[in-house]
């Protein structure tokens, strides 16, 4: 199927929940809110003309310019995305799925935004949230093992979000 | 060794005690199997047969650190590696050395503005006796390195005072003989702009 026919799909299913959606990028992608994500990716993956068996890639994107000076010129609204890319063995397309959220939950500074988990539609989802959740700070509510991947346990912050400040010292080594 | 020498049969050497078992340590430096990064691919270069760290006696890489003498760190460190660097240092018996390889270990290297999980030098975890600069560095680089460990293993003065070990680094500068068309800066100077002419496209 073409991403359009993907997307009307999807719009058919689903309605308004369907937030928005792009075709003229180099990967299309529609736009949903959190609470429908697993829906609409159990629905992705279990409709024979999409077939979506494959999560290839789950990134996670801090839209923040932390250079006020640039701010005006950014071009967003600071915000952060969860991407999702999909592919299907079956008919070969790929599709993208994004989430929207807010830097912060409910813009209190150090509460992490929350997206429900897709770790029982796809397992291979298990890990890539985790690394979302240790560099960028989305907590994956019902996650089944939600840990550091790559940092050590007891690391401060998420290294990947713009106004990450590096560590002063780390278990008395010295850093910067 | 002054008055001594050559006054006994044929075949007899002598010397001090302490020399000789500088020689011995200095001749069979045993470095620890330890590679972090690509640095290692370098180290592993270093041991096969083309540069062959063998001829140095340092050719026996062990697998644990109770049996090294040498440390070398070849590869990023970051601050969850640090740790195991320093627990695996502290595990080498006495003397031990340690030799730095490559840029991320000597200072941080190319992780060292937005690496947030690089230790920024190896030496802010364990004493490091020679730093091996590069990206990574050549076999002949780690070669250099590992023989100004020698020299500081030369230097050692165990028997006649304590440690430490007061050897100057570098003992030994590196002098490389000139072509005559280039030993001095002037005709260096002379040569370098020649070459530039000479490479110079010719216009049709």
């Amino acid at each position: 199927m073409s991403p359009t026919d993907i997307i009307a799909a999807l719009q058919q299913q689903f309605g308004a929940k369907i937030k928005s959606s792009k075709t003229d990028t180099l990967d299309p992608f529609v736009v949903v809110d959190p609470a429908d994500l697993p829906a609409v990716c159990e629905f992705l993956r279990d409709d024979p003309r999409l077939a979506f068996d494959m999560l290839a890639n789950v990134s996670g994107v801090d839209y923040l310019e932390p250079d006020p000076k640039k701010v005006a010129k950014a071009g967003f609204e600071p915000h952060m995305e969860v991407v999702y890319h999909l592919q299907s063995f079956a008919h070969t397309h790929r599709f993208t799925v994004k989430v929207m959220l807010p830097r912060w939950k409910a813009d209190r500074a150090g509460d992490l935004p929350e997206v429900p988990s897709v770790a029982d539609v796809w397992r291979v989802a298990n890990w890539h949230e985790r690394e979302v959740y240790d560099l960028c700070g989305v907590m994956f509510t019902s996650h089944p093992d939600l840990r550091r991947i790559l940092l050590s346990e007891d690391w401060v912050g998420h290294p990947l979000r713009k106004d990450y400040e590096f560590p002063l010292e780390y278990h008395g080594i010295r850093g910067r | 060794m002054g008055w001594l020498e050559g006054r006994f049969e044929e075949g007899v050497v002598t010397t001090s005690l302490e020399q000789a078992i500088n020689w011995a340590r200095q001749s069979s430096l045993w470095p620890m199997t330890f590679g972090l990064a690509c640095c290692a691919i370098e180290m592993m270069a270093t041991g096969a047969s083309r540069y062959d760290i063998d001829r140095f006696g340092a050719g026996a890489f062990r697998a644990t650190p109770r049996q090294a003498d040498l440390m070398i760190v070849a590869g990023t460190v970051n601050y969850k590696m640090a740790s195991r660097v320093r627990r695996l240092y502290n595990q080498m018996p006495d003397p031990k050395f340690v030799i730095a390889m490559g840029a991320c270990t000597c200072g941080g290297g190319p992780y060292y503005k937005y690496g947030y999980n690089v230790v920024k030098g190896v030496d802010l975890v364990v004493p490091v006796d020679v730093y091996v600069p590069g990206c990574p560095p050549r076999p002949e680089a780690l070669l250099e390195g590992l023989m100004r460990i020698q020299d500081k293993v030369r230097g050692m003065k165990d028997l006649t005072k304590d440690q430490p070990i007061d050897m100057p680094i570098p003992a030994r500068t590196g002098f490389v003989e000139l072509p005559p068309e280039i030993d001095t800066p002037d005709k260096a100077n002379q040569w370098a702009i020649d070459t530039k002419e000479k490479a110079k496209p010719v216009k049709a």
